[in-house]
């Protein structure tokens, strides 16, 4: 419930921008865009009551949590239940429960692949969203749920049914990142002593890395020699399983491939005078990034007898 | 509402994070921690970048006495002294080092996989 009031909490914040668009494109009546701003205003104190108390607080999460539980959801309920009282409508925090506790729910099945959780757990505020609104959405698309009847229309309806347009016409702007899921690393055996990556391309593809820069990358990270071959796949010397790649390419992609700012892995990196800087195409924000170092490599195997 | 005087931060330092990071001299002073693969289903770990002021050996014995490994103190010629340790001590060796407050645990870096 608490992680649901929060989650509630913080999809307002962007909701309240949205409103206004809601009011534009859709409010056919007048009373509706003035209810609808009221709404706005309320989320708008809400967040902003949210701000102090995390601005004051900043480093007792546990008294944190706690005082947002008292705090936040009273007012969320309050609006909720001024929301039902205006509307009449009892349906309304009913409804509103019901996404807000099926968010949660929802969201977890749906990633289930290679990097899932390393990018759930760095973009969790980025990925929330559109989840969200993407729910919503749903709802919206199986049937106007207003259709027939006479009651006044939902916040959050109106909002999946902006969205629903948006994303019809012009899907880039409804800020519905696809994150780009990887594929899981194919991993051969060739021999006993050496392993073979076979998508290593395309993998590299999906990133827009230089499959040089990838390489060097792996084989310091795992301390052997390695080439590509006449497929272009890579030869590991040693024995690896899938899942260790798997770390590792994780590793790559949270250091050379995310943005920090906002998360997108749509970057470049790029080398200026020998260092490598890495800029975000979406945000347009860089970062230097740290040479890749093969660091100390322990001589194994034979030694030479004249030595 | 009267839990909203215990919010009041008593003093806080919005420097902090930066000092600490310019304390930690920047990514010069990371310790590494890696795996290297042998023949079979053995590995080797190697630590390095730790201070100099430490004796290599004395954590040296005392790492292999805990982890019941032998080990070596490798004197490579670009980066220093490097501890050499048998088997995958990986876990074990930044525990340690966090454990008897060698190392902080944010300049430890793992590789490998």
């Amino acid at each position: 419930m608490v992680s649901n009031s929060l989650a509630a909490q913080k999809h307002y914040s962007p909701n309240s921008i949205h409103t206004e668009k809601a009011c534009i494109s859709i409010g056919r009546e007048d009373k509706r865009i003035i209810r609808l701003k009221d709404l706005s205003a309320i989320m708008a104190e809400e967040e902003n009551q949210n701000e102090l108390v995390a601005d004051i607080a900043p480093f007792d999460p546990t008294k944190k949590k706690k005082k947002k539980k008292v705090v936040i959801q009273d007012p969320a309920d309050d609006s909720v239940d001024s929301l039902a009282e205006k509307t009449e409508n009892l349906s309304v925090s009913e409804g509103l429960e019901a996404t807000f506790s099926g968010k949660k729910k929802k969201k977890k099945p749906g990633h289930s692949d290679l990097l899932s959780d390393e990018k759930e757990s760095i973009g969790e505020d980025v990925d929330d969203q559109p989840g969200d609104d993407e729910e919503a959405g749903e709802i919206v698309l199986q049937q106007l749920p207003w259709e027939g009847t006479d009651r006044d229309y939902e916040y959050e309806e109106l909002l999946g049914r902006v969205f629903n347009i948006l994303r019809e016409n012009n899907p880039e702007l409804a800020g519905d990142r696809r994150r780009t899921v990887m594929r899981p690393p194919q991993v051969l055996r060739e021999g006993t002593k050496k392993t073979v990556f076979v998508n290593f391309m395309d993998l590299c593809k999906t990133m827009h890395r230089q499959p040089e820069h990838v390489m060097t990358f792996l084989l310091a990270e795992m301390g052997t020699s390695g080439s590509l071959d006449g497929q272009q796949r890579l030869v590991i010397k040693g024995r690896f399983a899938p899942k260790n790649f798997e770390g590792i390419l994780r590793r790559y992609v949270n250091e050379y491939v995310i943005c920090n700012g906002c998360k997108s892995p749509d970057t470049i990196l790029s080398k200026e005078n020998r260092l490598f800087f890495l800029r975000c195409e979406k945000c347009g924000s860089g970062r230097s990034v740290a040479p890749i170092k093969a660091g100390f490599v322990a001589r194994v195997g034979r030694r030479k007898a004249g030595t | 509402m009267s839990d909203l005087d215990l919010q009041v931060p008593a003093a806080f330092d919005p420097f902090a994070e930066a000092n600490a990071d310019n304390s930690g001299a920047g990514t010069k002073d990371y310790v590494h921690i890696r795996i290297q693969q042998r023949n079979g289903r053995k590995s080797l770990t190697t630590v390095q970048g730790l201070k100099k002021e430490f004796s290599y050996n004395k954590i040296l014995k005392d790492l292999k006495k805990e982890f019941c490994c032998n080990g070596t103190v490798v004197q490579d010629p670009e980066l220093g002294q490097v501890i050499q340790l048998q088997g995958d001590q990986r876990k074990n060796v930044s525990t340690f080092l966090v454990q008897a407050g060698i190392v902080k645990k944010e300049h430890i870096k793992i590789h490998g996989f």
